[in-house]
């Protein structure tokens, strides 16, 4: 027996095992004390995530509106056309729907849902849907009579695969591609290929986003570092007051100073560099986006790679001065190596923050200068096509998710620091 | 200053030298003062260089400081010309002939006063005009709305945070790095993400265009902050105090209410600022969650950018500059209080 074992403690447990005991309790209550804002983060984020989640692949338009044809058209084998049973239950079911005026569960809503797949077929559904009460048996024939399309097989399959709850079909729109009439999957036309495009699109400007920001904030946080504390905490008041001014202030200083009519055109009008109606287009564009973007998320490389310059011995780059090596050479081999965690931070933060950012595009953007959010707010608040917003945002998602793993693994979200 | 002078008499005689040539070649003296600013601040920043130090090196070095305050300038002068833009007498984004001239004629607060007009039923009756004003005038009910939500969500925000850090910050806390990132995620999502959950779900359970729902998903977004600042405070924290607390037999809350409390208390301050900052400023929440009933001020200038435009943003963007050079402060003297209590500077 150890000496551990044999020690009691004064109520005659082993001290071994009273400390266990200890530890565990210690460590429950430490538990313990993060539990209610997980619980509550669970219920206001984790959940309503989950429910995003779970709208890209859950759709119940068609099941909802017209539930025995949905039943009955999943069993069809897609052979030709359903039989003339599943045709009277289907012109039930849509007599039976039309009455309904609740939201969300009209043939209207059934429509839009098909009419996403198969662009063009909206009217077929609500015009059919009026006549529905009067069509009499033979179903397939009288169906057809009314609109020949429905002797299309290529509907009957959209249907079939529209009646499915659980549906791939938001994330084969979100990826541009789309259902051939045999119902295999292939590129959509050029015309409709914008989410790969605008997902590239969104990568590229808040690539270079950070490429800017990573120039611009080199010098400035070196500065700051060298500087005796009296002038670089001087300078720093530069750096904090923007990034804690409110973003839409700063979005619309941009959109005062880069207008047409703004401060910098007319500077250059005055200063004779341009005509009066030579007047540069500075907002309202990529230009614009990208510009302000720059200067809402530069506080956020300058302030990580500055804590890190700060730490850095100035005597490193003295000694390898002293040593002969070029300023270029001993900055490249001495000075850079140590700034890296720093630059890795603050590159990351700045990437993830522009790739979801919305508000700054949204407002100066004008055309071509929207982001993936913006599409993904387009269809939860315009057009209201909730399942591909949501397909959008989870790609966007996996996206944000795996730079933040990678975030945690090269620096740990708890050295994250403000100001 | 007269130090600065003899130390650079060189450099200045070069600089205002190259001042004239600019003000010969450009007709405008204006030129010239732009011309000084940009070259001649960064002088006042330029260290004293060794003798052996070439022509070249100092060249260098004061060009760096040119690039490094551009950038500065870069980033402080957006924040700042809306000030004097807010004061235009004409409905412009930019300064006007009789603004550069400083004719008095040309500034209003004419702006200003159309923050408190806008929306009143009569602005010029005298009878009832403050509540009138406190009743009607969109940009009066969009602060009060801002101000509610903002100070409910970080009392709560705040109080869950500083527990949950508490919990964090503890040697014996299980998971930590996994909680630590859930805790910290809603800062990571993209916030039309979150916005887009949190209307399909609030709106399932009745929370959609309601304050609760607004309040909900801005504690939400202010907890990060909390997290951050807390725990970074934390990590300075000599936890023998608490041993030696509950030695004397302090229970848990007596412990944490004279112990724990009075040292974190500038981070929890400083946490709860950042909550509150996020709060007012948040507008994809808003404008995905809340109602016309619920708008606040960042979704009243979203919609004022977005249909009509007016210098009165300016002044509402001026006053909110304002709010933020204040806050800046708090929290500065927040930092060198929270310095001196861990003892790490002298004063």
């Amino acid at each position: 027996m150890s000496n551990a074992e044999l020690t009691l403690t004064e109520d005659g447990i082993p001290l071994k095992q009273k400390l266990a005991k200890t530890t565990a309790l210690q460590r429950r209550r430490a538990f313990l004390l993060t539990m209610p804002l997980v619980l509550f983060l669970v219920i206001s984020f984790v959940i309503p995530i989950g429910q995003m989640l779970f709208s890209s692949v859950h759709n119940d338009k068609v099941s909802a509106v017209v539930p025995t044809f949905a039943e009955a058209i999943i069993q069809w084998d897609g052979e030709g056309l359903p039989s003339e049973a599943t045709f009277e239950i289907f012109v039930k079911d849509l007599a039976k729907a039309k009455k309904v005026r609740e939201v969300g569960r009209t043939v209207g809503n059934m429509a839009t849902r098909i009419n996403y797949e198969m662009p063009g077929s909206r009217s077929l559904f609500t015009s059919t849907a009026r006549k529905a009460k009067k069509i009499e048996a033979p179903y397939k024939e009288n169906l057809i009579k009314i609109n020949k399309k429905w002797a299309n097989p290529a509907i009957w399959l959209t249907m079939q695969r529209a009646a499915r709850d659980i549906t791939p079909a938001f994330y084969v729109a979100a990826l541009d591609l789309r259902y051939d009439e045999e119902g295999n999957v292939v590129r959509a036309d050029e015309l409709y290929q914008i989410y790969l495009d605008n997902f590239i699109k969104t990568l590229g400007v808040s690539a270079l986003i950070t490429l800017i920001c990573v120039i611009l904030a080199y010098p400035v946080a070196y500065l700051l570092s060298v500087l005796p504390l009296r002038q670089s905490n001087l300078l720093m008041i530069m750096v904090l007051l923007p990034f804690w001014t409110s973003l839409l202030v700063r979005t619309t200083a941009w959109i005062a100073i880069l207008q047409t009519e703004g401060v910098i055109n007319d500077m250059l009008v005055f200063l004779g560099f341009i005509s009066d109606d030579g007047r540069i287009q500075m907002i309202y564009n990529q230009t614009g986006t990208i510009i302000s973007m720059v200067h809402i998320l530069l506080p956020f490389m300058i302030l990580p790679l500055y804590s890190v310059m700060k730490t850095i011995p100035p005597s490193y780059m003295r000694a390898a001065l002293s040593m002969g090596a070029k300023p270029m050479y001993a900055y490249r081999k001495v000075y850079l190596p140590q700034t890296l965690p720093g630059l890795a931070a603050g590159t990351l933060l700045v990437f993830i923050l522009a790739i979801g950012y919305y508000i700054t595009p949204a407002l100066v953007g004008g055309e071509d200068g929207l982001l993936i959010s913006n599409l993904i707010a387009y269809h939860i608040q315009k057009s209201l096509n909730w399942s591909l917003g949501a397909a959008l945002g989870t790609i966007l998602l996996v996206v944000v998710l795996i730079l933040y793993w990678l975030y945690n693994k090269l620096i740990g979200i708890d050295k994250l620091r403000f100001g | 200053m007269l130090k600065f002078i003899q130390e650079k008499r060189k450099a200045i005689i070069y600089l205002l030298v190259a001042a004239a040539l600019v003000t010969l070649l450009s007709g405008t003296y204006k030129a010239a003062i732009g011309f000084l600013l940009v070259f001649g601040v960064p002088l006042y920043f330029m260290s004293k260089m060794p003798d052996y130090a070439t022509t070249g090196e100092r060249f260098t070095r004061y060009m760096f400081l040119v690039i490094s305050s551009s950038i500065l300038v870069f980033l402080i002068t957006p924040v700042i010309i809306i000030i004097p833009l807010s004061f235009n007498a004409e409905p412009y984004f930019t300064f006007t002939e009789g603004m550069l001239n400083l004719d008095p004629d040309a500034f209003s607060t004419r702006w200003y006063m159309d923050i408190l007009h806008n929306g009143m039923a009569a602005p010029q009756a005298i009878e009832g005009w403050w509540a009138d004003m406190w009743e009607n005038a969109q940009w009066v009910r969009a602060a009060r709305n801002s101000f509610f939500i903002a100070t409910v969500s970080t009392i709560i925000a705040t109080s869950l945070g500083t527990l949950a850090a508490l919990g964090l910050s503890r040697p014996e806390m299980p998971y930590r790095a996994l909680i630590t990132s859930l805790l910290i995620s809603p800062m990571i999502v993209p916030l039309v993400i979150t916005a887009t959950g949190m209307f399909f779900f609030y709106s399932q359970v009745g929370l959609a265009k309601t304050y609760w729902g607004v309040i909900l998903a801005h504690v939400t977004l202010g907890v990060p902050f909390v997290i951050i600042t807390v725990t970074a405070t934390l990590s300075g924290f000599d936890m023998s105090l608490v041993r030696a607390a509950q030695n004397m037999g302090a229970n848990g809350w007596t412990t944490f209410r004279r112990i724990i409390m009075p040292l974190i208390l500038p981070g929890m301050i400083s946490g709860a600022l950042f909550a509150f900052i996020t709060s007012l400023d948040e507008v994809v929440a808003v404008l995905f969650i809340a109602d016309v009933e619920q708008r606040t001020i960042p979704r009243q200038m979203f919609s004022g950018i977005r249909e009509q435009i007016s210098p009165t943003i300016l002044s509402v963007a001026s006053i909110l500059v304002l709010m933020s050079v204040i806050l800046l402060t708090v929290l500065e003297l927040l930092r060198r209080r929270s310095e001196r209590l861990r003892g790490m500077s002298p004063g």
